[in-house]
Parts: C-alpha cells; structure tokens; sequence
C-alpha cells in the first residue's frame, strides 16, 4: 500500500452535494446513533458519497461529510486515507481491488496481478478507455475462494490470468458474469463437492430439531402428563411454546464463580491449594476421585490420613526429584508394571 | 489503595492509578514517548513495556490499572519487574523497532541534546541495529509558521494530534494512513489555527515537530535558563526564558499546576524576536518636531527644565501594561513627591478602583479554582484572547464533566460549547430580570461563577457583581465574581493605588487635549496621547507611545530585569534577569530613580532590595510571592454593587483585538505577525465555529 493522497486539484470536481434521496439516506443513518455520536455515520456517509461520485472520494465530499457530521475534516479525511476501499483518486467503471495477502498470493495472486499491470498498466489509474482500474489491497476475508477480486460491489473468486481477463472482457461487454467461484464452487465448500455433512437425515428434521417435534406432539396429545408431576408437564408446554435459551445468561458478562483461583480462595479465607497438593490428580482442575475417600489404614498418622484424604498418599512431593531409572533391568521391570509404590515418602503437609 | 509490589518495594496507590503511575510512586523509571500526563492515554509507542507477575507478556504500563493486576497464588499483592530480564529485552525490542525507520540525522537534528529518543535510545536501547532495509522517507508538511516538520523522524505517539483535540480544542492535526504510512499532518497541510499550537513542538518526543523561528538556531547545551513569568497576559504563566550569550534565544513554559500547568500560549513563547527589534536603546530627545539621540543627562535636563516651571497639578502620570510592579511604585513615589494626585494606570477599565477592596478587580476564584465551577457566566470578556490559559482551564473543566458556559459579548468560539445569551448590558440585564433560562441554570449550580472583563463600563461591572450576588455565587465564602484582565501590569498597579488621587484626572482626562502640562508615560502604548503635553516615555520600543513622546527614556523589557507582577488572580510573581537592555536603556526603576535626582526629589532607595523593602513596608502583601492574598470577596462585590455607574451602549468588545499584536513586543516581533496575518485570513473566510470534540 502506497501512500494515499487526494486526487490533484485538476481532477477533482468543483463541489459536492448530497442528492436529495442520498440525503435522505443519510440522515437515517445518523439518526441510527445517539445524540452527540453523529460521527459514528462516517463510513457509511463516505460509502455513499463515494458511490454517488462514480466510485470515488473527491475532497469535496469529504469536507461535505464533515460539514453533516460536525466533525473536523481532518477527522474525516483519517478516515478516508485509513481505508483502501475509499477511492481517493477517479477509477475505472470497474474497480478490481486485488487481494494480494498470504492466502491468495499463495494461490497464484501474483500472476493475476502481473496480468493486470501487462493488461492495464501500473495500479491506480484508470484504462484508456474507462473501463478498468486496479489496485492491490490487504486482505478482503475469502481465502477459502483464492485467489480473489473485488470488482465494484462482488467477489470474484477461485481466479486464473485467464479466467479473470475473461471476465473483464465480459465485463467491458456488457455481457453476463458470474458472481463468486469460477470454478462453479458453491460458496466456500470444498473443491468438488461437500464431503461432511453430507447425511441427508441433518436436514429433513428427523434428527436435528427432533426434540421440539417431541414437545410439539405432547401439546397437541391433550396435555397428558407423560411424567407424574404435572409440573414437569407444564414445563414442558412451555419450553414447546416459548423455547428459552439453553443458559439464561448465555453470552452476558456476568460475575460467576467459574475457577478455582489462588486470590478466590484467599478472599474466602480458606486455605490455599499448594501447586504440590495437586501433582498426583490427572487432571487436577477435573478429578472428581475425592468424592468417596478409601478408609485410612489401621495405624497410619494424622499426616497420611489428610494426604490420603486427598487421594494423593502415593504423590511423591514436588521438591524431590523424579526416581531415576536404574540401570539394572529388574527394577525397570517392576516400573513397567505399575504396580509398584513409588520409592519416594509420602507427602505430609508442610 | 490497592498494594502493589514494584521490583520487590510494596507501594499502596489508588486502584486506579496505571501501572506506570504506580512505577513512578516506587521510584522506578519507566520509559515512554506516547504518554503524557495531561492527555489521554494512547499505549501505542510500547516503550513502557514491564513484566507484570502472571501476565503471560509485558504489558504497556500506561494502559494496564492496577486494579486489573491479579494477585500472587497466596494472595499476595501482585507484582511488577522493571528491570527484569524480561522488560530490558522488550524495551530493547520496542526500541530497535522505532529506530527501524527513525533517519541517524542526530547532528543536524534540532530536538538533539534534549531528545527523548535520543536519550531512551542511550538508556534502552543496543548499540546497532538488524535491520537491513531502506527506511521508509515521509514528505515534510507545511502545518504553520510555528512548527517546523521533519516527519521522517516520527514514531507515531499522536502526542500532538491529541495535544490540538483535547487541551488547545482546535483539532488540527491527524494521521492520515496506516501502517507504515501512517503520517501527522493537518488538513491539507494548512496551517494549524490553534492559539497553543507551539505546545505540540514541546510534546514532540523526538524531532518531528520542531519550534520553526529558532530551527537550526539553537543547541539546548549552549542556552543558559533563567525562571521567569509571562507578561503577555495577566494569567502571569510560568516560563524558562534561555539565553545565549546576552541574547534571548527561546521561551519555554515551566510547570505551574496553579496557572498554566505546562502550556504557554504562542505569544507568550514566540515574542522573542520582539525583544531584538525596534528597541529603544538610548535616550530621544524633540527637537524642531524630530526625535534625536540624547544622553542621559540632557534626557534628565530637558524633564526637570519642564517640570519646573509647571504647576503641579497639571503633571500626570499614567503606566501601561506591561509595566512592573517596582517601576509603577518608584513612579508613584515621584510623582505624589512633585504633588500631583493625577495617576491612572487604567488604560482600560475605568470601573475598577482600589478603593472598593482588592477583591472587587481580582479573578478571585483563582485559575485552578475554575475547576470546582459548574456553571460560568462571561461578560464582555473573551477568555480565549485575553487570557488563553484561563480559556483552558476552562476547556479542562468541560472536559472533566458536562459544563454550562454563558456568553454575553461577541459571537466567539471558546473551544467549548458555549451558549451567546446577547451581545450588550441590555442582555445581561434581562438575564438579571429571568427574561433568560439560563438564569435558571446559574441558580441551580452549586458552584456559579461570573467572569467579567476588566474594561467594561462600571454600571456593567456594577451590574454583574450584582447577579453574581443574586444567583448565590458568593454564598458560603465562595469566590464566584472574577474579574478577568489582559494586561499584565494592571493588578499589581491597582495594588499600589496607581489611581487618580483627590481631585487627579483619570487616565481618559489625562491623555486628551488639555489635560496635563506633562506627562509621564510608563510604557502605555494603547492610547492616543492628544497633542499638546509634554510627554516623557519610559519604555522598551519604537511603538505609539514613543513616537508621540517629546522625551524617550529606554527601559528594560521583562527578560530584562528583576521585577514583580501580579496575576489577574492577585498572585504575587517575580520575574528574574536573563539578560540585559540594549545599548544605554536601563531597568525602569533604576531611570527613575536617577530623574528623581535630576528632579530634585530624590526618592529614597538605592537599590532593588532598598525599593523592595520599601515597597513590602507600604504593601506587605507584594512579600507574599507566588502566594493570593485572598480578600473579603462577597464585601467587595458588595461595595462593587454600591459604586454603580455608566453602563454605557452597544455590545461589548473585546480590548484585545488582534491576539498577536496586543503589546510593543509582541508588535516587533516578525514571527507573531505573520501569526496574525494567517489569523486574518482565516477569519475571513466563512467557517463554521469548530465542533470541539
């Protein structure tokens, strides 16, 4: 991306307004925001100023966006410059805005972009007869299709040299086009066809959605309570007619006690669990072994009584290093069938 | 107060101070460029890197709250490192990065030697660098006269972009772009239109925007820096005037919280040229109607043979704006010694008298003290003109919370939203009468507050100390009546009395036709002096007053002399020597001291330290510097009230006119001229008042 500048002053038209219906449109768009954030219109004002100007920005139309919005032009003109999909220079009655970002030139952007400067010449101006300019832009969000134009207001994708001069060709002809895939992919899926989901039972209702055709059947049965309370059944009836989202909460900021943290702990004045006391859980933040503790052995001490408690008796504590295998091959046996205790102590709270 | 553990020192700040802001407390010094105090926090120069306990990276510590720092796995406070291994490398990291496309051009690099790159770079940063490519090269913008731009060597921190949205109010700058092409500059490179606009040269962290009239002029190791006071407006904002040799090579501001925090307005720092240009430097005597280079002696004889044989009565004195406080008392002094009761220093606001209390011509709510306001009402005054600190203070204030301004006087633009109740006394009266819903407002405040202009016609000062009485702006002690001046030396004149006597004529009197036989003129350049007196000038430039005077006395200019001014709050400042009057000129006090001789009334100091103390004996409260004295306000106002007077017709305008131009210095100067030229012509062509952000 090169630096953007406004057009020279002998291309730029002598002044811009509004017309009325685009005026119109306008004003609903800044009605959108709350008093005092009229600014937030911006883009959408530069959008259609730009749109009303054959496809690109004059400095007219900034500082008449700026006068609507009272903003200072400075501000608008940041704007203007910030994004590439503002024109800020006359373009062709079709603008090719090449992505040239990793996905597509990977894909063979580079070569579509060496046919358009042999085709049209270098970036940003404007074909002898009108019809094109082009310009190479960051990514515009369909890697999945690459490599990739915009052309005016569509996608067009799954690009060769060939196929996109074909399309120019057509395009200056005035002849149909097909918009996305050139290839004939539909959307984004796969080339060739979709290989998952392909089950045609996802899509009749048989399986997803069955649930509610459960609940809409009961309803319609006479309100026959399949369950003995009669409240389950009204609950029924209800999720039936008014489904609720699955957590009342569901994508809210809300203050829950989802971890076990250090400084939670600390603030309820428990005691803290120590990184030690954890070693011996497989997945300590899971382990739901401690449910049922084994009855302590017969004349174990306090001390391995609370470790066993925690189903850690066998945890070799942190500060001793791991056993080191031995260099006979007995004991990497006796390893080998885990069976074995460890040979470090038993923790002990510390 | 939240605990916090700072390279293993325990600090307790409020939770929301920034990590930097805690850093600071514990004594560790943290590296930025984006960052500054008074502006909104950016966090986009990542110097400010430190390790933080737990977080997964460095974070930018002027963007991360101490409040969002997760304690230790026991509870403990959490922790910050700033000289872990971690922070040095991500500092050097930052650094490298900034100096990928920052040109080597130190040399000839004006910000060199007191260069915040430069230094960090010494401090933070390696030796060399990795990085092989061309560096990027940024056109120079054309922003002003003020700023000159070398924008290949910015590193982004929009310092100055919000320097012009937030403090100044004039959003000029912006960066169009992104990226590596990111670039500051004004709308099409116009020039920037705010009054503050060198600040941004100030907050430039590295050479991009550097001070235009002294570029190339000056090297920061070579200037000698004297602490000073501004007399280009009563705000008496702090400066550092630097000298080289015996010449004043720049001004900068100084840190003042109570007036100007750290911004000085362009006049203030780009007067300077003024101080060479046009200067009187010996002393001009009339004669056959042209001025010609005299001594001293024939100076002095030429007064004395006048003043001889002239009645008393018809001597007059009158002092200007600029005037100090030591010069205005030894004048003082002289002239009731001759017996004349004709003294005025009011060039402008014949309503405010001494007499009435020191608070009824104070700005009493004092500068600072507009922050607690939470409704003001401006009379005949144009704070963004007349005194542009106090206009800040006031834009701070809106800032902090929604603020209801009132405007009686000229249709302006403060910056901030500000609604134009009318343009004369016939609207500030029929907004004391409730024919006004802004009344309402005044009343509900809990903190009113009434600015009026210095020059408005007494019945108008009359009129609005009333409402400021009626709407509950003095209730409980409260300081809400100030009066706002634009003249530096008024205050402190008016301290001293420097007002007409029994039966003395009144500056008005004094300077038409027929007024006085002879009169002594301390640096008044804002009048006309009808033909006909004998004028003695005592001043500093070739400006009005000298060239309608029959006697030229060269004085010394504010960076010229020891001297005391008064703020428009009443503060007592002193303004210290950086260098010395050209040529024969010598400080005023001094001159008149030596044509009291030549007068045969000998006034009774020797020195600086024997006026001064005689000065501190007759006023104590000129002792109390860089301290307000405050005043019985509401007694004051009262008797403001009682004193009434004309309230004169039309709408009020403001004395300061043209805002480069309002003094001799400030009309010398080059630089303020062609300010004043682009300050024209933007007011001539059709604008829309700004929408302040």
């Amino acid at each position: 991306m090169a630096n953007r500048r406004l057009a020279p002053a002998s291309e730029q038209p002598q002044d811009f307004a509004f017309t009325p219906e685009n005026a119109e449109w306008a004003k609903n768009q800044i009605a959108k925001y709350p008093e005092g954030r009229q600014a937030s219109a911006v883009i959408p004002l530069l959008w259609k100023a730009q749109e009303q100007n054959g496809g690109w920005l004059p400095q007219k139309a900034i500082e008449a966006v700026a006068a609507e919005l009272g903003m200072p032009k400075i501000r608008v003109l940041e704007v203007a410059t910030f994004y590439t999909m503002f024109a800020l220079e006359p373009v062709g009655r079709f603008w090719i805005q090449l992505c040239g970002t990793v996905p597509c030139d990977s894909c063979g952007a580079r070569e579509l972009k060496g046919m358009l400067q042999k085709r049209l010449g270098p970036s940003g101006h404007v074909s002898a007869d009108g019809n094109f300019s082009w310009l190479e832009v960051e990514c515009l969000g369909a890697c999945c299709n690459a490599p990739m134009v915009q052309i005016n207001q569509d996608y067009y994708e799954d690009l060769t040299p060939e196929s996109l001069s074909q399309l120019m060709d057509d395009l200056a002809a005035g002849r149909p086009v097909k918009v996305g895939s050139q290839k004939g992919r539909t959307s984004s899926e796969p080339q060739g066809g979709a290989t998952t989901l392909t089950d045609e039972t996802l899509f009749d209702g048989s399986r997803v959605g069955a649930w509610r055709k459960r609940f809409e059947q009961t309803g319609e049965q006479g309100g026959t309570p399949p369950a003995d309370t009669g409240e389950a059944a009204s609950a029924g009836r209800q999720a039936a007619t008014t489904p609720k989202p699955a957590k009342p909460d569901a994508g809210r900021p809300v203050e829950r006690k989802a971890s076990d943290a250090p400084a939670q702990r600390a603030a309820g004045g428990e005691e803290p669990v120590k990184p030690s006391d954890r070693a011996g859980a497989a997945d300590p933040g899971h382990s739901t072994a401690h449910e049922t503790p084994a009855p302590a052995p017969e004349g174990a001490t306090a001390g391995e009584k609370a470790a066993g408690e925690h189903g850690h008796q066998t945890a070799p504590a942190r500060d001793v290093p791991p056993q080191q295998p031995d260099a006979s091959g007995e004991s990497e046996a006796a390893v080998e069938g885990g069976t074995s205790a460890p040979a470090a102590p038993p923790r002990t709270e510390q | 107060m939240t605990k916090i553990l700072v390279d293993g020192t325990e600090v307790d700040v409020p939770a929301d101070y920034t990590l930097l802001q805690a850093c600071e407390i514990a004594g560790a010094e943290i590296p930025r460029f984006c960052f500054h105090e008074r502006l909104s926090i950016a966090g986009n120069c990542r110097m400010c890197l430190v390790e933080l306990k737990g977080a997964p990276k460095p974070v930018a510590s002027c963007a991360y709250a101490v409040k969002d720092c997760r304690p230790g796995p026991n509870g403990e406070p959490p922790e910050v490192l700033t000289r872990s291994g971690l922070t040095k490398k991500a500092r050097e990291g930052v650094m490298e990065f900034l100096l990928i496309n920052h040109p080597l051009d130190c040399p000839i690099c004006d910000q060199g030697g007191h260069c915040d790159l430069q230094d960090q770079a010494m401090a933070y940063g390696v030796d060399s660098t990795r990085y092989q490519e061309n560096k990027r090269a940024v056109e120079e913008k054309h922003i002003g006269p003020l700023v000159r731009t070398a924008m290949n060597r910015c590193i982004h921190c929009t310092r100055c972009v919000r320097f012009l949205a937030e403090v100044a109010g004039v959003p000029d700058l912006g960066a169009i772009g992104r990226g590596e092409d990111m670039e500051i500059t004004s709308y099409l490179e116009q020039s920037m239109a705010s009054e503050l606009q060198g600040n941004v040269a100030d907050l430039c962290p590295v050479g991009a925007l550097v001070h235009k009239p002294q570029s190339y002029n000056v090297r920061p190791w070579e200037l000698s820096k004297t602490e000073s006071v501004d007399v280009m407006d009563a705000v008496g904002s702090a400066i550092r005037i630097d000298t080289r040799g015996r010449e004043v090579m720049q001004i900068e501001p100084r840190v003042n919280e109570d007036i100007n925090e750290e911004w000085i307005s362009d006049k203030t720092r780009h007067v300077v040229d003024g101080l060479r240009m046009q200067r009187l430097d010996r002393p001009y005597l009339r004669e056959n109607g042209r001025l010609r280079p005299a001594s001293w002696g024939e100076a002095f004889q030429a007064i004395a043979a006048r003043v001889k044989g002239t009645d008393p009565k018809r001597i007059g004195a009158i002092v200007g704006d600029l005037a100090a406080v030591e010069e205005t008392f030894a004048l003082r002094e002289l002239i009731r010694s001759l017996g004349s009761p004709n003294l005025d220093c009011r060039q402008t606001g014949a309503g405010l008298d001494p007499a009435l209390g020191r608070a009824s011509y104070l700005f009493n709510p004092t500068v600072a003290g507009i922050e607690a306001a939470d409704a003001i009402l401006i009379v005949g005054a144009n704070p963004r003109t007349e005194a542009s600190l106090l206009n800040v203070r006031i834009r701070k204030r809106w800032r902090m919370a929604p603020l209801a301004v009132g405007v009686i006087g000229e249709a302006i633009d403060l910056t901030y939203p500000s609604h134009n109740l009318g343009a004369g006394f016939e609207s500030l009266a029929a907004l004391a009468r409730g024919e006004h819903s802004f009344l309402e407002t005044l009343k509900a405040a809990q903190a009113p507050l009434v600015i009026v202009g210095a020059h408005v016609e007494p019945g108008v000062l009359a009129a609005a100390a009333k409402l400021a009485q009626e709407i509950g702006a003095l209730d409980g002690g409260r300081p809400g009546f100030g009066v706002l001046h634009h003249a530096a030396g008024r205050v402190g004149a008016l301290d001293l009395g420097f007002v007409p006597g029994e039966g003395g004529l009144t500056f008005g009197q004094m300077i038409a036709a027929g007024g006085v036989d002879v009169l002594f003129n301390l640096g008044a350049d804002e009048c006309d002096v009808a033909p006909g007196a004998f004028v003695v000038y005592q001043g500093t430039h070739g400006d009005k007053g000298a060239s309608r005077a029959d006697v030229i006395l060269p004085g010394a200019a504010y960076t010229e002399k020891n001297a005391t001014y008064v703020n428009l709050e009443g503060r007592v400042q002193v303004a210290n020597r950086a260098g010395f009057p050209p040529g024969d000129a010598r400080e005023d006090w001094a001159i008149l001291r030596a044509l009291s001789d030549g007068l045969g009334k000998r006034l009774p100091f020797d020195s600086l330290i024997a006026l001064r103390k005689a000065l501190y004996a007759a006023h104590p409260h000129f002792a109390g510097v860089d301290s307000v004295e405050t005043g019985d306000v509401a007694g004051a106002v009262a008797a403001l009230i009682g004193r009434g007077g004309e309230t004169g017709g039309g709408g009020f305008v403001s004395p300061v006119g043209d805002f480069y131009l309002t003094n001799p210095i400030a009309r010398a100067s080059r630089v303020l001229a062609e300010c004043s030229r682009l300050a024209r012509a933007r007011a001539a062509e059709p604008q829309p008042l700004a929408a302040a952000e």
